[in-house]
């Protein structure tokens, strides 16, 4: 089919309602853009445009990839590779990354609202201590450093016996 | 290892409500100890840390009046194979060597998984459809666990996991529905359909990314966070399920009305090879069994109970058929004995 205005193959075809009477418009791509019925597009490479709106959506710049959970050592590229977040504390450190994708998996909601264990709340705090303190007993053996294991043991099991 | 590996599990004897389509109801709860690192940040040490700390308040918490534990690493592949086929753990926590087990009760309708893809999986199973009692009981057990060991957990995003797809109620209910008719009449690809729509997970008979095999699907919830344990059972209970029963019996009935003789035949054909075959593979046995057991369930067929039919597809996977034989077997072999296994159950013989 030809364009409405020229000799040119028609690409762009429009059928209006006016007052009930229907109007077909078959235009090539320049007449098209004359008419403002499409917008010339400068050439903008798709792969390039999606890139960064994907970067947007998920609000990434580089940073944001290598920033580690100080309490773990994940990072948000390796959570990204395997889908499996490293501690705890990374729900804390990665809270605005993890927004979106919750709400995808979880119907739009980011706010649980179940069961909650009865010493809910008070215990958050002593769970990254027990953390940091089972970090360093870690090191400690590893470094046999046994004197100091043993206090950060004592210290592990005196927390412990408070959660309980 | 369970003691009885040659016979089905109370929760597959098929005698629970609505048994005719609903094989199992399954409630799983996803938790995490406080103060440790999820499982692919843990050091050997603390792996074994927290298996034994599991252990020991899985053991002591009076969850069932007999528990058994189940180291895995020092189990024999068949063992862990047994206890993947029946449903006690996944095929995830049957491989690799790190410090893991399962505590599984005597009657097999608890186990937890410790060490899994998180610290503690609590999962109940019964038979047909129970998921109240089901669910009842798993959040007993969390209870219990709680008093002696302190959850990971944060108010904003519930009891935290490993995989934020489980966080929030860590909950995940499952029901294992036989649904031959809606497979004869293709129907079941609106069912499958529809589920996607409302963010539920269809599965084939052995869980995830497994294709279903032998008429069995397995519809389980994805969302975990925003909702309530009860809201979510609720829709279990009184929408979902119900819903896919209704379809199902409307479809074995229209079989029955307008290509009675197409659904006899398949019932009786499979009747015929499963007493007369000499070699059957699993996925052959299992197709058939699936026939059978729509003849039973519909009382075309006499004499034959639905329990014993529930029993045969549990006992003609590789690994239980090899536990029966005494020693292990090749294919072929395999193939021979499942056929003169199934023969003699089902003839009396």
């Amino acid at each position: 089919m030809k364009c409405d205005k020229c000799d040119q193959p028609a690409t762009v075809h429009l059928i209006e309602i006016v007052n009930g009477k229907k109007i077909e418009k078959h235009l090539c791509e320049k007449h098209a853009v004359e008419e403002g019925v499409t917008v010339k597009m400068t050439a903008a490479p798709i792969n390039d445009l999606l890139e960064k709106f994907v970067m947007k959506q998920t609000g990434e710049a580089e940073t944001v990839e290598r920033q580690a959970c100080e309490s773990c050592g994940l990072t948000w590229d390796q959570f990204r590779k395997r889908g499996l977040l490293g501690c705890p504390g990374c729900y804390r450190v990665f809270a605005d990354q993890l927004m979106p994708l919750l709400e995808r998996a979880h119907e739009g909601s980011n706010q649980h609202v179940g069961k909650a264990p009865r010493c809910a709340g008070a215990g958050e705090l002593r769970q990254q201590r027990l953390m940091q303190l089972r970090r360093e007993l870690d090191q400690a053996v590893a470094a046999e450093q046994y004197e100091r294991a043993a206090a950060l043991r004592d210290e592990v099991d005196h927390l412990e016996q408070d959660d309980t | 290892m369970p003691e009885h590996t040659d016979r089905a599990s109370d929760w597959m004897k098929g005698d629970g409500p609505f048994s005719d389509v609903v094989m199992s109801s399954r409630v799983r709860l996803a938790r995490n100890l406080a103060g440790f690192p999820f499982l692919s940040k843990t050091s050997a040490t603390q792996r074994r840390e927290i298996a034994c700390a599991c252990r020991d308040h899985l053991m002591d918490s009076g969850i069932a009046e007999s528990m058994l534990w189940v180291d895995l690493p020092d189990s024999s592949e068949m063992d862990r194979q047994i206890l993947v086929e029946r449903h006690l753990i996944s095929r995830q926590h049957a491989k690799g060597g790190e410090p893991r087990g399962v505590a599984i009760a005597l009657d097999e309708s608890v186990s937890v998984m410790v060490n899994e893809e998180d610290h503690l999986r609590i999962g109940v199973l019964r038979s047909g459809m129970q998921l109240d009692d089901g669910f009842a009981h798993a959040n007993q057990i969390d209870d219990l666990l709680e008093q002696r060991a302190g959850y990971a957990y944060s108010s904003r995003f519930g009891y935290l996991t490993a995989c934020p797809t489980n966080v929030g109620s860590g909950i995940r209910i499952s029901v294992m529905l036989h649904l031959p008719a809606l497979v004869m009449t293709g129907e079941i690809e609106k069912v499958k359909q529809a589920a996607n729509d409302m963010h539920l997970a269809v599965r084939g008979f052995h869980g995830e990314g497994t294709e279903a095999t032998g008429d069995l699907y397995q519809i389980s919830n994805q969302t975990t966070l925003g909702r309530t344990e009860q809201e979510m059972l609720a829709d279990f209970q009184r929408e979902i399920i119900p819903k896919v029963i209704e379809y199902e019996h409307a479809a074995r009935q229209a079989m029955a009305d307008r290509r009675t003789y197409l659904l006899d035949d398949r019932i009786h054909r499979a009747q015929g090879v499963l007493t007369s075959a000499r070699l059957l593979s699993s996925s052959e046995a299992l197709a058939l069994l699936s026939h059978l057991r729509l003849g039973v369930s519909m009382g075309r067929i006499a004499d034959i109970e639905l329990g014993l039919i529930n029993e045969l597809i549990l006992l003609t996977q590789p690994a239980h058929l090899q536990r029966i034989a005494g020693g292990r077997l090749d294919g072929e072999q395999r193939r021979e004995f499942r056929a003169e296994f199934v023969r003699r159950r089902l003839t009396g013989g």
